[in-house]
């Protein structure tokens, strides 16, 4: 199997208020079409590794692989171009720009991609949205549409930039079980039918144990 | 790397939802620049109008015969006491004549060279104005008409009559409007002049002069050359003055030097002349820019504040634009094509804004006794000003939206998106 993601001897310290070691010598890999969930108590330094992993964060030690390539030490522009284009966000808040309709919310990653011409990325669009059962929504304000369907609406513009790894922190975690529930099954899909990795931080234990593989943390460490 | 059109469309977005604190943002801008166009616009109208008062009629180098005491006394030129201190008392000054010496020669010479635009002669003497048994002192200049108006806008004081008039009429004058007024005399009319050494002139009035300046119209009129000198029993080469305007006024200083080695005669420019008058028209220059650049920098801050209460609402969205691939810059970018939008949106209105209001000063009706051809208040609307109004429209707008805008370029997407 191809290794889409490799983290190797992943360090990282808190500065203020004191010196602390947040995590510790982290090494781990997810390979193409792999669900991961990592669980862990809070503060076990799970997020602070998911930020990490997803480019945002720079300020650590260690080497990370983005589809064998690393990535580590790249200046910011040409990461947020990795961001843009490799990797897909599901956050636990579901971050739309209210201001934008849905369709747009999805098409923007695209539009700033800039490789297709803007009649492919609304067919693409609404592709996803379809494959979400919620293109009936393409037109409306993304303030108007409710919580579960803000979580699609958002999976649907993870997706847009076809990309190699989709990372979420808690995407189910603000929503009822039904919703949760309905997310899971689109993750599992995508994983199972598109090929697609995943690399979801959550605590929903039920959630995690439905995943190929669990990663559990504690105290900056990965103990399985 | 910038993507223009997704970023000038997020821009539009921000601004459209936003219409109210825009149009607010916008409107400073429009009010700055719209009271700077009108205001200077205006004050440079009035400078002008001031200026042209004075400067229209007067010779940017004058050329004359000046009595004046010897520079050096005979004393210093015998060689015998030149180790002594001397002390003459009492200097009187020189005997010399009131006419220059080859005055035509001269005019003819100055009017070859290429920054003169004309040389005109004039003959100034002190005449009494008689009526009845009253005699009223006064000073009678003579001219050529025609060239004065060409020259130094001489029409634009004649209120009655006209040039052509006097140039056409012997024995006519063009009367100071003061005098008329005190002799009750009016056109058509004689008017008894007697020079200073004796005789009377009856001269018919083909006119009347209106400076501005009551107390030279109380005692000043004209008539052409010829009749002077035939008053003054004059050959017709007497000439005591000479009025130079030159085709650029900087000019004058060394010009008004090298007539007064070549010539002998004392020779005053403009600058010299009315070197109080500069001073003026420069603070009042001053003064516009000041408020002017006052009004620019409140609007400024208006926008600063503005885009600085965006940014602070559109926090998640910064975090989330940086999340799915934008980079800072793209996010910086956002927010100053936003300040640039408000600015030239802004710039433009406040063009038209300052247009509008001069025009509308432009109308009003101003009439005043020393000013006899202006019957609106004055306006420069100069297109200078236009284009100086909207750079900076644009560059404080640009100043304003940088800082913020930078803070948005910074913002650590990680810190917003875990502080949920």
């Amino acid at each position: 199997m191809r290794v889409v993601l490799e983290a190797k001897h992943i360090n990282k310290y808190f500065k203020k208020p004191v010196l602390f070691h947040v995590l510790k010598d982290i090494n781990f890999q997810i390979s193409q079409g792999e669900f991961v969930s990592i669980m862990g108590k809070s503060g076990c330094g799970k997020s602070t590794l998911l930020y990490i992993l997803s480019t945002m964060d720079t300020d650590y030690e260690g080497e990370l692989f983005l589809d064998n390539k690393l990535i580590t030490g790249q200046d910011r522009d040409h990461l947020s171009y990795m961001r843009n284009k490799h990797i897909g966000f599901v956050f636990q808040f579901h971050y739309l720009l209210s201001e934008f309709s849905v369709l747009e919310n999805v098409m923007l990653p695209a539009k700033k991609l800039a490789e297709k011409s803007y009649q492919e990325i609304e067919y693409n669009a609404i592709e996803k949205l379809k494959m979400l059962n919620i293109e009936h929504l393409a037109k409306k304000r993304a303030s108007q549409v409710s919580g579960g369907e803000k979580q699609r609406v958002a999976i649907a513009r993870a997706l847009i930039n076809n990309p190699s790894i989709i990372m979420g922190d808690e995407p189910t975690g603000n929503l009822d079980s039904h919703n949760a529930e309905n997310v899971f099954n689109i993750f599992k899909r995508l994983s199972d039918e598109e090929g697609l990795s995943l690399l979801v931080v959550t605590h929903d234990e039920d959630f995690a144990n439905k995943t190929d593989r669990t990663i559990q943390m504690e105290d900056g460490k990965i103990i399985l | 790397m910038a993507n223009w059109k997704v970023i000038l469309s997020i821009a539009k977005t921000h601004l459209l939802t936003k219409i109210k604190q825009t149009s607010i943002a916008a409107l400073g801008v429009t009010f700055g620049i719209g009271s700077y166009i009108t205001l200077v616009s205006f004050m440079t109208g009035l400078n002008t109008m001031l200026d042209d008062l004075i400067l229209n009629q007067t010779p940017h180098i004058h050329v004359y015969n000046e009595i004046e005491p010897s520079k050096a006394q005979p004393v210093s030129l015998y060689d015998d006491f030149k180790e002594s201190l001397n002390v003459v008392h009492s200097i009187k000054p020189k005997l010399s004549q009131k006419k220059i010496h080859n005055a035509l020669p001269i005019i003819s010479y100055l009017e070859r060279n290429e920054a003169v635009r004309g040389a005109l002669p004039q003959i100034k003497t002190q005449i009494f104005y008689i009526a009845g048994s009253i005699e009223l002192g006064g000073n009678l200049t003579g001219i050529n008409p025609i060239d004065e108006a060409n020259l130094f806008n001489m029409s634009d004081y004649i209120v009655e009559g006209s040039a052509e008039a006097l140039q056409n009429t012997d024995n006519g004058i063009l009367l100071g409007i003061g005098i008329a007024e005190k002799m009750t005399l009016k056109l058509g009319d004689r008017v008894q002049v007697s020079p200073i050494n004796g005789g009377t002139f009856p001269l018919k009035i083909v006119g009347f002069y209106q400076s501005g300046i009551a107390e030279i119209d109380a005692i000043q009129s004209f008539t052409n050359i010829k009749t002077i000198q035939r008053i003054l029993g004059e050959a017709n080469n007497y000439i005591t003055d000479i009025n130079i305007k030159l085709f650029d006024i900087e000019k004058a200083t060394p010009l008004a030097k090298k007539i007064e080695q070549q010539f002998n005669l004392k020779a005053i420019d403009i600058k010299t002349a009315n070197a109080q008058f500069e001073t003026g028209t420069s603070v009042r220059n001053l003064i516009t820019y000041a408020v002017s650049i006052t009004l620019l920098i409140v609007a400024g801050f208006g926008i600063y504040n503005i885009l600085n209460m965006l940014i602070y609402e559109k926090m998640n969205d910064i975090a989330i634009l940086k999340a799915t691939g934008f980079s800072g810059k793209d996010v910086q970018l956002i927010f100053m094509s936003q300040a640039m939008i408000i600015g030239f949106a802004g710039g433009i209105l406040g063009l038209l804004l300052g247009f509008g209001l001069a025009s509308l000063i432009a109308t009003i009706p101003f009439q005043t006794e020393a000013l006899p051809t202006v019957d609106t208040y004055p306006i420069n609307m100069n297109p200078l000003f236009f284009i100086i109004g909207f750079t900076f429209a644009m560059i404080s707008t640009c100043l304003a939206g940088y800082l913020p805008s930078k803070k948005a370029k910074k913002i650590d997407p990680v810190k917003i998106i875990r502080g949920q």
